[in-house]
């Protein structure tokens, strides 16, 4: 029963996913850390920084984390068949009669209009993140520089820099704090 | 036989792809190439249905892919394939971390990999405001805006925070309200 319930929930979070494993934050917070406690704000956060830099769809390996860490393996292997299912589903039935799909002018403006919607939901989501994870002048220094490299990588050189990159770089700062003897959280 | 040939090719997309849904898109053109089972045609098209329908785009990518090159079961094993690999590496990394959660190591990384996530999402959603927002290349200040996306986006703010009786209801709520707006003022200029 409980087991039918990781397929239910992560099978919502699949379908409310648009664009990409950053737009289904505020369906796992609601969902998952309001609503059902399977995990916290700080872990969906931890999972995320492991997940950028494992191999694999960053939202199955967000799946895969929470369904172990509330059920074990198979609560992991579930929640991940949960989420791909929406997209087992959809994409057989649009790939089998209707080719031009994303052609349609309905399907580009209500494209459109779900993009403004993610922008705001990702928003919302970062203030909530923000909470669990900017506590000090330290963490405040963290966010700030990797948020305005990544923002001058794009928009100054047009390079997309790696987020594996700066998720090695503060857990070895992290690591390096923590062998200076500092006395982190 | 296609089949296994299939979950294989979409097992190696998994693991070597670092980073999300796009990252498999060249494992795709070189698959395309090597097998025949699709063009780079084909790859443009499953991308565009991949990013305009829900669900991770790695995953909808591999189930269309599959799909074209052998038809429902096609889909189905290619999608478990492209999964295959996050859920063994998954699995193996969250039961190293439960041994070491409570270390003090541990807890020390975490603590400064939680404001760089929070980062690098708040960056992803940087590229979405300025592609939802501004219109590339316009020559005038006040013509780069998109006023009807800004509209929007205001409302839904609103919506989500301030106004009490919507601000806790489902995000898919909020995501079908924006498809309809979208649809009826022709946000995606078609």
């Amino acid at each position: 029963m409980q087991l039918l319930e990781m397929i239910w929930t992560f099978f919502k979070v699949g379908i409310c996913t648009f664009g990409g494993g950053y737009a289904m934050l505020p369906v796992i917070q609601r969902e998952v850390v309001d609503r059902k406690k399977w995990a916290t704000q700080e872990e969906i956060l931890d999972y995320y920084a492991v997940g950028q830099c494992t191999p694999g769809v960053i939202a199955v390996n967000t799946a895969t984390f929470v369904g172990y860490k509330h059920a074990g393996v198979l609560g992991g292997v579930l929640c991940s068949l949960g989420f791909v299912l929406p997209s087992l589903l959809i994409i057989l039935c649009i790939a089998a009669v209707l080719s031009n799909f994303a052609e349609l002018a309905a399907v580009k403006n209500a494209f459109a209009g779900i993009r403004v919607c993610v922008c705001v939901l990702i928003l919302n989501s970062v203030v909530k993140l923000w909470k669990s994870a900017v506590k000090d002048r330290l963490t405040l220094c963290v966010f700030l520089l990797v948020f305005a490299a990544m923002a001058a990588a794009k928009y100054g050189f047009g390079v997309n820099l790696s987020p594996v990159l700066f998720v090695l770089l503060s857990a070895v700062g992290g690591l390096v704090l923590n062998a200076l003897g500092k006395e982190l959280k | 036989m296609i089949y296994l040939r299939l979950f294989w090719e979409f097992f190696k997309t998994g693991l070597f792809s670092v980073g999300g849904g796009l990252a498999t898109l060249p494992f795709l053109y070189g698959m395309g190439e090597k097998t025949g089972w699709f063009t780079t045609a084909d790859v443009a098209d499953m991308l565009a249905v991949s990013e305009s329908t829900p669900g991770g785009i790695g995953v909808n990518m591999a189930t269309y892919a599959g799909y074209t090159a052998a038809g429902v079961p096609g889909g189905i094993i290619a999608t478990l394939g492209l999964i295959t690999p996050s859920i063994l590496v998954i699995l193996l990394v969250a039961v190293v971390l439960d041994r070491f959660r409570r270390s003090r190591v541990v807890q020390n990384a975490f603590y400064l990999l939680r404001p760089c996530s929070t980062a690098l999402i708040a960056a992803a959603g940087l590229s979405v405001f300025v592609l939802v927002l501004l219109e590339p290349g316009a020559a005038a200040l006040l013509s780069l805006v998109r006023w009807k996306a800004l509209a929007l986006m205001t409302v839904l703010w609103l919506l989500t925070n301030v106004c009490k009786p919507t601000k806790k209801l489902h995000p898919i709520v909020f995501i079908a309200f924006s498809a309809l707006c979208g649809i009826v003022l022709g946000l995606g200029g078609a």
